[in-house]
């Protein structure tokens, strides 16, 4: 105890006053909350879990010395609700979670997708399944990220693997849960949450910031929640506000009421798709290195890209012809992007901390699925080049 | 400037997190270089191993972990029990002697100084002894500069530690450059 109010753990105290830029040396989970402060963070509700557990600490000293609210709440379904509520009352929310946590906030996220409640989710993956291996690193939740919840549906999930990365992709996220009105997964991994390097904070107005879009329905006039605009975006009304609708995690309704009408329905359930899925070139978000010549490419994301790259870039100094294309959107899974990408290359490795949950992708994406390979680890250690080495030299008949 | 490749390893509540932390920040911040700290830990918060990594490069880094350090830092016998077969051929291995037996031949350049002792005799507390091996360890190694690091000290912790923090980084700083120009 005496440790900790002591002053004695480092990341604690806002470390540095350097003018400009601002250049902070911290840890992913810390960019991620910066990202979303910076990206007009109002709500924060949450239970602490490792390894996200910072996202938490960090946000119960900072978002309320912004005018927000931070709530530590009694578990993870909880917040997740709480997240909703928040949202739909007009505030920006977030959650952050980890493993078993993730599996807890499935439902609410559901009804966030249902009652297109915009909202940011952050899972800083650990090893599983169940309490697994609460401290070590893992991809395990790729496909849980996008089908935990029952139900069609789509969501939008993004990852990176840099410390910087993390705080654009979180800005960038919450604009997507703004401007779709979905919920939005960040889903880092225990490496890039947990490791600290340096952040250049972005000037505000420096990245593009989006807010929701309201209507422009005046009060006492009806309003429809749930009518799209023709370009399929909702125009919201903070719930409590000036104008009196239902939310529901039924089907519903432009007015938000409950029905059981095919044609409504089928009508919403093509809505919550396409928003998403119609939009799958526009939500890419991915880096690329040397793919122009490449014979072998890795595709990667989180933290084993950045094994992949630094293997890359040692191969290509000897006159290897390697790519890399690391993903930032998963889903809605840029297939036509990873088709175009790989279309020349020999093999495709795909580097992941799971039992190949974005390879399952990638083999249905390409043109040759028998050339695409797994390289993975899931022992709870970190996938490293050479992990990655010694299978490409074995795929391209070069011993082990 | 070499790339450094830094393992920290000690036991739990010795400071081992904090002090890769201070390095790191220090070559990030103040001398404009690029570093990233990384650590492996248990369930538990205080014993056990702890380890944390550090490189620092001019250039860009991409694998945030050392898998060989060329400086392994060890500050009880199991850690370097646990860590002194990774160094690299040449590599500096700074310990704690009176902390530390270890009984390994490896081709490296061992440097133990009683950096704990010292610090229980000049400051009669144990808190500052990981700030004493960051004393040791920039003059060993030129890493980073003890200014940069007193930097760090003077903005991560309150008004209260500064005296000790300077103390013990000299103190660490004095007994490395006794050693070297032995």
């Amino acid at each position: 105890m005496s440790a900790a109010t002591t002053g004695k753990t480092p990341g604690k105290k806002a470390a540095v006053q350097a003018a400009e830029p601002e250049i902070r040396f911290v840890q992913g989970n810390e960019a991620c909350v910066r990202g979303a402060l910076y990206a007009g963070l109002k709500f924060f509700a949450g239970y602490p879990i490792t390894p996200s557990t910072e996202i938490a600490e960090h946000l119960a000293e900072l978002l309320p010395r912004k005018g927000g609210v931070f709530i530590q709440m009694e578990d993870e379904i909880a917040s997740m609700c709480a997240v909703c509520g928040a949202s739909l009352a007009g505030s920006k929310a977030m959650t952050a979670t980890s493993g078993p946590g993730f599996s807890l906030k499935q439902e609410a996220i559901g009804y966030a997708c249902m009652a297109e409640i915009p909202c940011v989710i952050v899972n800083v993956q650990r090893g599983g399944p169940s309490t697994g291996l609460p401290t070590k690193v893992a991809q395990g939740d790729v496909m849980q990220a996008r089908w935990g919840t029952h139900g069609d549906h789509s969501i939008v999930v993004l990852t990176a693997s840099s410390v910087q990365d993390i705080f654009e992709i979180t800005v960038e996220g919450f604009n997507i849960a703004e401007t779709y009105r979905t919920p939005v997964i960040l889903l880092f991994d225990e490496v890039v949450g947990h490791m600290r390097e340096k952040l250049v904070v972005p000037k505000q107005g420096e990245l593009h910031v989006a807010d929701r879009l309201y209507t422009e329905v005046k009060p006492g006039v009806n309003y429809h929640p749930y009518l799209p605009r023709e370009d399929g975006r909702l125009p919201s009304s903070d719930f409590g506000g000036v104008h009196r609708y239902n939310v529901t995690g039924l089907f519903h309704d432009i007015f938000g009421f409950p029905t059981e009408h095919p044609d409504q329905v089928s009508k919403l359930i093509y809505h919550l798709v396409d928003k998403i899925e119609n939009r799958a070139h526009l939500l890419a978000r991915w880096k690329e290195y040397y793919l122009e010549d490449a014979e072998h490419v890795i595709l990667s994301y989180g933290s084993p890209a950045r094994s992949a790259r630094h293997l890359v870039e040692n191969r290509r100094s000897k006159g290897d012809r390697v790519g890399l294309i690391e993903l930032q959107t998963i889903w809605p899974f840029p297939a036509q992007l990873v088709r175009e990408k790989t279309a020349h290359a020999k093999n495709i490795f795909v580097a992941e901390m799971n039992m190949g949950q974005v390879t399952t992708l990638v083999k249905q994406a390409v043109v040759n699925p028998n050339r695409v390979f797994l390289v993975n680890r899931v022992d709870g250690v970190m996938l490293n080049p050479q992990d990655i080495g010694r299978v490409m030299r074995t795929i391209e008949g070069r011993g082990f | 400037m070499e790339r450094y490749r830094f393992l920290m390893s000690g036991s739990g509540g010795q400071g081992v997190i904090t002090m890769a932390i201070i390095l790191a920040e220090a070559a990030v911040i103040y001398e404009g270089r690029t570093a990233i700290q990384s650590q492996s830990y248990g369930p538990e918060a205080r014993g056990g191993a702890t380890r944390s990594d550090v490189i620092v490069a001019d250039g860009p880094i991409f694998f945030p972990k050392v898998l060989h350090p060329n400086c392994l830092v060890a500050l009880t016998s199991e850690a370097s029990n646990k860590y002194l077969h990774l160094i690299r051929p040449g590599g500096l291995f700074l310990y704690d002697s009176d902390l530390v037996q270890f009984d390994v031949r490896v081709d490296m350049r061992r440097k133990g100084l009683p950096m704990h002792r010292a610090v229980m005799e000049t400051l009669g507390k144990p808190q500052t002894f990981n700030i004493c091996v960051l004393g040791a360890l920039a003059v060993l190694t030129e890493a980073v500069t003890l200014e940069s690091l007193e930097k760090v000290l003077m903005t991560r912790f309150a008004e209260v530690h500064h005296k000790n923090n300077r103390t013990a980084l000299q103190l660490g700083a004095d007994m490395a450059a006794a050693l070297v120009e032995n």
